[in-house]
């Protein structure tokens, strides 16, 4: 990796910034899901490594998310970016070079901010919680340097057109600017009272409405046409996806902040534009069901193409919760409580890992030019990773609405934490599942890269039978 | 550049992100502004805390360095008299950087920041020599109206000069112990922002905008695993219960998930003596078995401790 730093643009292969970038995504999500799991064994046995500075609940916590986010999450996004984008371009990647750096700086400054997050020091801002210089290390150095490889990329396209996954892709690397440099203002320029608080929201918000869920959705818009040979099945319902998710998920933010005293009217309209999130949802949806058209026996067959569409699938109840929970009546009862953690792991756990699992997967076959080496392990992959995010989800919403009932009806809080008490034991597993599953898959990636069957010039890896 | 046929989406998509970030952001920061004037509460709260709780230059690594220490004055720091009535005090010592409603007195809006300035004099304040501030009430437009007073101006009392007045019982380090509570995560579990549910009942009533002005960060919290703390001070104010429950929350909750936060007393009790992790977790396990009757004493943390410091914070959450 280290020697293609310094090397000529054209002495480095194409595909070796998004190849380095799927294994480090994989590596990542190993890492995260494995301190999920490990913090969520502190709650459901409080004494499990207590007492302890470097183990604290209270600096983990946090770090398991930002790992998933930035380390799995993004990892894979920037993945897609680097071989996507130009394969829909018909054309290479800007430059290869400058990906290779992206690759490296990531993973430097990742490591650095989640090591000084361990040892708590952190900006004490949900989502943003990173201190400041490395805020401004991600948008300078990583953000900023992906956006313009993604847009020259496009710029310098051999198409006419732009095809639907790519518009995605260069307006959420415009929006992540956007936001990473508006949403950190709090902490830059030292905002203070509700402005802070609602900015730090106004952040969360966007990072995850105008980043992950686009780029999850457009990842599919390819993966599902370019399987199955089906074409998209409206360009329209893409146009109607794409412009009301930048006007429809811009605006909800105070729906986050619903018992804070912002003023009413925000509320009331974030409420409103939150449930109107349901309009680039069921477009995205519609979409991709009905370009799978007479093609579900892929579903069955073709891994990838199953991982990609159980992501559309699950944005499906993903956006009916999200829509409809932010409004007051349901806010007022869930707010807070595990509920909404479920709700999370089901957008990032659920929808956006399926669809980028099929992105590493398929990418990294493309790019290697072999065939997954086991489709069994890969299936065993699959269902660890759908049942063990079944059972967390539906654990956690059972204490959830056990939360919720016991803050509207006054229960002491020890109750509360009594009866939450085996669901608490029930994420634990389900999360180790996903864990123990991610073990099998980074296994598998290796091992197509080392003796994966090599594909012929000229066909796909998805032409190709599996043989294992 | 083959770009030309997307100017009119580039376009379009500009004037829509502009319109959103407008209302989602310009307006409500307008209406926040307009709405922040403090009263006593929120005054109180931002002089405790002082500028920032969380990473910021001044404390780089979170050891809760720099930060204001709040007091019960009952004499008077210049000839040691005795007050005719105890008042809470601010001490800036030195170095410790002024919350931003002092520097930035227009935060304070309207007359409270007319009446902090000109009565107050709070634009006299220096960092380089500190500053002790007190909370004060004064009659404007028919209005009784609490200001920020900066006594080193107005009675001349400098900071290390009060600080000494004032014994270790009557001081709260607060401000330091809301520094661990970000390090350490409490806000992870424990939300500082009671909902609008029968939660007003249980947990108190809800932040006002004023109560957050000049606070930074603000720490609501998301997840709530454990009660809402805005309002903990008023519903159990024992330092002995909270030492216990902090050490070991399971002393006096057995049915508690909350971690244990014995490493905050470090390495020493508050008689000097080396305190023995290894042996209490031993007698505790003896206690938990059931083989003894009474679990071990829980050490007193020291003055400077971060454990007392936390202690404050959570009893100052009145």
């Amino acid at each position: 990796m280290f020697k293609y730093l310094f090397a000529k643009e054209d002495d480095i292969p194409q595909g070796t910034a998004a190849v380095l970038f799927g294994f480090s995504s994989i590596v990542w999500f190993i890492v995260g899901t494995g301190l999920g799991s490990f913090n969520a064994a502190k709650l459901g046995f409080p004494d499990f490594v207590t007492g302890s500075y470097a183990f604290a609940f209270g600096h983990m916590r946090q770090v398991h998310v930002m790992t998933v986010i930035f380390g799995w999450i993004l990892g894979a996004f920037a993945m897609s970016w680097m071989y996507i984008t130009p394969a829909l371009g018909n054309t290479k990647l800007w430059s290869e070079k400058l990906g290779v750096w992206t690759v490296v700086s990531w993973n430097v400054g990742l490591t650095l901010g989640l090591s000084l997050l361990w040892c708590g020091l952190t900006s004490g801002r949900e989502y943003s919680d990173f201190i400041w210089p490395i805020d401004l290390y991600i948008a300078f150095f990583i953000a900023i340097p992906m956006a313009i490889n993604v847009w020259m990329t496009i710029l310098t396209r051999r198409t006419q057109g732009i095809y639907t996954t790519n518009w995605f892709f260069a307006a959420a690397a415009f929006m992540t600017i956007i936001v990473f440099l508006v949403g950190n203002l709090p902490e830059w320029f030292h905002l203070t009272g509700l402005n802070e608080a609602y900015m730090t929201w106004w952040f969360a918000h966007n990072i995850l409405g105008l980043l992950i869920t686009p780029v999850a959705a457009a990842i599919t818009y390819y993966i599902i046409p370019k399987i199955t040979g089906n074409p998209l099945y409206s360009h329209r319902v893409g146009h109607l996806h794409f412009w009301s998710l930048v006007i429809f998920y811009s605006t909800p933010a105070a729906h986050h902040l619903m018992g804070s005293p912002l003023p009413e009217w925000l509320k009331s309209f974030a409420s409103v534009e939150g449930v109107l999130i349901l309009v680039p949802a069921m477009a995205f949806v519609c979409n991709i069901m009905l370009t799978m058209q007479g093609r579900w026996r892929m579903f069955v067959e073709n891994i990838e193409v199953r991982y990609s569409a159980t992501a559309g699938l699950l944005a499906i109840p993903l956006n009916m919760q999200g829509g409809f929970q932010q409004t007051r009546a349901i806010n007022w009862y869930v707010h807070g409580t595990g509920w909404i953690v479920a709700h999370d792991h089901l957008a990032l756990l659920g929808f956006s890992t399926f669809a980028e699992v099929s992105a590493v997967v398929y990418g990294l076959q493309t790019l290697l030019r072999r065939k997954l080496w086991s489709y069994s392990l890969q299936n065993f992959h699959y269902w660890m990773l759908l049942v063990g995010f079944a059972i967390y989800w539906v654990t956690m919403t059972i204490a959830g609405l056990i939360q919720g009932a016991g803050k509207v009806f006054e229960v002491p809080y020890v109750d509360v934490v009594i009866a939450e008490h085996p669901y608490m034991i029930g994420r634990w597993f389900g999360g180790t599942m996903v864990f123990i599953g991610n073990w099998f898959w980074l296994y598998n990636m290796y091992m197509t890269a080392k003796v994966g069957r090599e594909v012929p010039a000229g066909r796909q890896p998805h032409e190709l039978a599996y043989e294992n | 550049m083959a770009f030309r046929e997307y100017k009119l989406g580039a376009m379009f998509f500009g004037f829509a992100l502009s319109f959103s970030m407008m209302i989602t952001l310009f307006f409500p920061t307008l209406y926040i502004t307009d709405h922040g004037t403090p009263d006593d509460y929120g005054l109180d709260k931002t002089l405790t805390y002082g500028r920032n709780s969380a990473f910021t230059y001044s404390d780089p690594l979170l050891k809760q360095t720099n930060e204001p220490i709040k007091a019960i004055l009952k004499v008077d720091p210049a000839d040691g008299k005795p007050l005719a009535s105890p008042m809470t005090v601010y001490i800036y010592q030195p170095g410790d950087p002024f919350p931003s409603n002092v520097v930035h007195p227009s935060i304070l809006t309207g007359d409270i920041e007319t009446l902090s300035v000109n009565t107050g004099k709070i634009d006299a304040a220096n960092v380089s020599q500190g500053a002790v501030f007190t909370i004060s009430h004064a009659v404007m437009h028919g209005k009784e109206l609490p200001f920020i007073q900066n006594l080193t101006a107005t009675k001349g009392w400098q900071a290390n000069q009060t600080l000494a007045a004032v014994p270790d019982h009557d001081r709260s380090y607060a401000a330091q112990g809301r520094t661990l509570f970000e390090r350490e995560g409490c806000w992870w579990c424990h939300t500082l922002l009671p909902e609008e549910t029968q939660d007003w009942e249980t947990f108190g009533r809800p932040p006002l905008v004023g109560d957050l002005n000049g606070q930074s960060p603000t720490t609501f919290g998301s997840d709530r695993k454990a009660p809402d703390l805005l309002h903990v001070g008023s519903r159990n104010s024992s330092r002995e219960w909270m030492t216990m429950h902090f050490f070991d929350p399971r002393l006096v909750q057995p049915h508690s998930i909350m971690p244990r936060f014995d490493y905050l007393w470090g390495k020493y009790d508050a008689s000097g003596k080396v305190i023995n992790y290894a042996k209490w977790r031993k007698e505790y396990m003896a206690y938990y078995t059931g083989h003894t009757v009474y679990p071990p004493a829980v050490p007193i943390p020291a003055k400077d401790s971060e454990a007392r410091h936390l202690i404050d914070f959570v009893l100052d959450l009145k």
